[in-house]
């Protein structure tokens, strides 16, 4: 009698435990390889929260074409993804950069193979305060100067990244250190992934960072292309000069000629979805992953992307068709200024790791 | 001196009270002058879309309902009965000490360690999968210490002559607790409840770390089915980039609120029955 309240506490949380404990880790696993078994599992998708616009949209079209097909879709970020999907937990994950070596190796070492697609491109744009009259202009050399890791406490002003502007202080605004967009950045602009200054207002929530640059004359700013173009008239957009002719010369805005031609460099990204290999043989991901490939060119426009030309997408659709698994990049993370259409019509650059090694030969260049 | 002492005193008390409950005010009316423009039947009832036009909130606002219902379920015969132990039969004990302090403790843990800890107890050893069972044990191990310790002020409230005179009767501790003490403590349980409630409708991080989705377009069919629920849909509208996800934003708290205050309102109901009801 005495330990009623303790027999019932053990009791409920024994009978809570055996409710879950029924369907076995490795049993689930089983289950999910097996093509037939589960017609009514849902397709899961999750990872960055760029390519989730465009998921959310195919996805919501492909639930209305094939009624009883279900898309389930998280938001856990490039990173948060990769570990959910090297873990066999996802059909598909988003990414805003390509898969680095860790996220590689995780995969390698549990068994998963995935196909990597690219789906549209993301323009990252450099913004400042609409009654900022002096920034006309960026360089690529001056955005490193103010946002490598040595800027911390040498580059406060508007003058110190060029002579002739405001002798005030400069305020930075960009993504959170876990985004992917974070990674892209501070590979293109710094030369080294993941390193930057760390004195800067960051936010995982583009929109905090539009109300920051919006709200501050003296800001300066860095976020995907969408929420420049729904927030254009309280921001001001500044065209970058990569200093390379070959790419045009001059400062370039970013628009969706400038981004999908390769002109608007280094600061175009492609973005992916990840396809596992074992997913593939259910009918539905395969349904889905073609549909997406079908419908991404008039869905990322319509969400604020850019999407590829009509040669990226073949070449995506080719990729897929083949099953060519594992990554162009070489599993290495953020390229700076490449081309999905260069990159997919060129066979892997690097040997992939170790852990890759049972994944099948690279595509033959079409 | 004293009387101007004292009316400083009531002002400072009045501005106390008043000054919360001005900015509650604003934030409320400003949500309701964005959002309940938002507010028709076609926004309770649709799935959420890229337009934000066409987006609903059913599978969040069923989704929610069905998290705190099964919340409820797991965590009340938990803590009434903890709580009935600490009060009725293991005061003086050891054990029944150190539950106590853990239970204090616990009432102050950060809710995304709840979430840490939902995920790999439910999610993973159990293996729950990212379910709304999940979801549901781990708002249930957020709202124990709540529980738990306005139960426990119930029971106290309980005069002891009763518990005396039910004893003196030849009543056993069970029985008395059950027919004389549970029945007059109910109403401060309920309360207990309504606070626990308030607290686990409103929570975003536990959620996020189990896994809850953020777009799905079905109902939950069962305790596993995967899900979402409301301030998981508002935190994903307030993050995008056109203004007009804001507006349904606003317009999903409001429902969020109104959703709280009829599942709040059923229990201050029961518990006005229960407290009229005679002994």
């Amino acid at each position: 009698m005495n330990r009623l309240a303790a027999t019932a506490l053990a009791v409920c949380f024994g009978v809570s435990a055996c409710k879950g404990s029924t369907p076995e880790d490795p049993s689930k696993k089983s289950a999910r390889g097996v093509a037939n078994a589960v017609a009514a599992a849902p397709v899961t998708v999750d990872g960055s929260s760029t390519v989730a616009l465009i998921t959310e949209a195919v996805a919501e079209e492909f639930q209305k074409a094939n009624p009883g097909k279900k898309v389930t879709m998280g938001v856990s970020g490039t990173g948060g993804g990769f570990k959910k999907f090297c873990g066999g937990e996802l059909s598909i994950s988003g990414a805003s950069r390509p898969i680095k070596p860790a996220e590689v190796e995780l995969c390698g070492k549990n068994g998963i193979e995935y196909v990597e697609l690219p789906v549209a491109y993301d323009g990252l744009t450099i913004v400042v305060h609409a009654q900022n009259d002096w920034a006309t202009s960026i360089t690529v050399a001056e955005l490193k100067k103010m946002w490598a890791p040595e800027a911390q406490g040498t580059v406060k002003k508007w003058s110190d990244v060029r002579p002739g502007w405001p002798d005030q202080e400069i305020h930075l605004f960009g993504a959170g250190v876990d985004s992917g967009t974070y990674d892209y950045f501070t590979a293109a602009v710094v030369g080294k992934e993941h390193s930057s200054r760390g004195d800067y207002t960051s936010s995982e929530d583009d929109n905090v960072l539009v109300k920051g640059v919006s709200t501050d004359k003296l800001a300066l700013g860095f976020f995907g292309y969408a929420y420049y173009i729904e927030n254009k008239d309280k921001l001001k957009l500044v065209p970058v000069d990569d200093e390379k002719a070959e790419n045009g010369a001059g400062p370039i805005e970013p628009s969706l000629e400038t981004v999908a031609n390769g002109t608007y460099q280094p600061l175009s990204r492609p973005i992916f979805i990840y396809v596992g290999k074992t997913q593939l043989e259910r009918p539905e991901v395969s349904a889905f992953v073609t549909f997406y490939l079908a419908n991404a060119p008039t869905l990322s426009a319509e969400v604020g992307y850019i999407p590829l030309t009509p040669t990226g997408y073949a070449l995506a659709t080719e990729r897929y068709t083949k099953r060519t698994y594992g990554s162009v990049f070489g599993g290495q993370g953020s390229s700076v200024g490449v081309s999905v259409e260069l990159l997919l019509g060129a066979p892997p650059a690097a040997p992939v790791s170790a852990a890759m090694a049972p994944s099948g030969p690279p595509a033959s260049a079409p | 001196m004293s009387t101007v002492a004292e009316r400083a005193f009531i002002v400072l008390c009045w501005l106390a009270m008043a000054v919360p409950l001005l900015l509650l005010a604003f934030l409320l009316g400003q949500l309701f002058i964005d959002g309940i423009g938002r507010i028709d039947w076609a926004f309770l009832t649709s799935y959420p879309s890229r337009r934000a036009s066409d987006a609903g909130i059913l599978p969040a606002l069923v989704g929610s309902v069905y998290l705190i219902l099964l919340t409820l379920a797991l965590a009340l015969p938990v803590s009434i009965g903890a709580a009935i132990y600490l009060e009725e039969y293991g005061q003086r004990s050891r054990i029944g000490q150190l539950i106590e302090v853990n239970i204090a403790n616990l009432a102050g843990v950060p809710s995304i360690i709840y979430g840490l800890l939902g995920l790999e107890i439910f999610v993973r050893f159990a293996g729950m999968g990212r379910s709304l069972l999940a979801g549901a044990a781990t708002m249930a191990l957020l709202i124990l210490p709540v529980i738990i310790m306005a139960s426990r002020e119930a029971l106290r409230t309980v005069p002891n002559s009763l518990r005396e005179a039910s004893l003196a009767l030849g009543a056993t501790r069970w029985q008395m607790t059950r027919q004389v003490v549970l029945p007059m403590a109910a109403p401060g349980i309920l309360t207990g409840t309504i606070l626990a409630v308030s607290r686990a409708i409103g929570e975003t991080a536990p959620l996020v770390v189990i896994g809850a989705l953020t777009f799905i377009t079905f109902l939950p069919e069962g305790p596993s089915s995967p899900f979402t629920a409301l301030p998981i849909q508002i935190f994903n509208w307030i993050s995008r980039p056109q203004a007009a996800f804001g507006i349904n934003a606003s317009a999903a708290i409001v429902v969020l609120m109104i959703t709280l205050l009829l599942l709040n309102g059923t229990a201050i109901f029961l518990r006005e029955r229960l407290s009229r009801r005679p002994h």
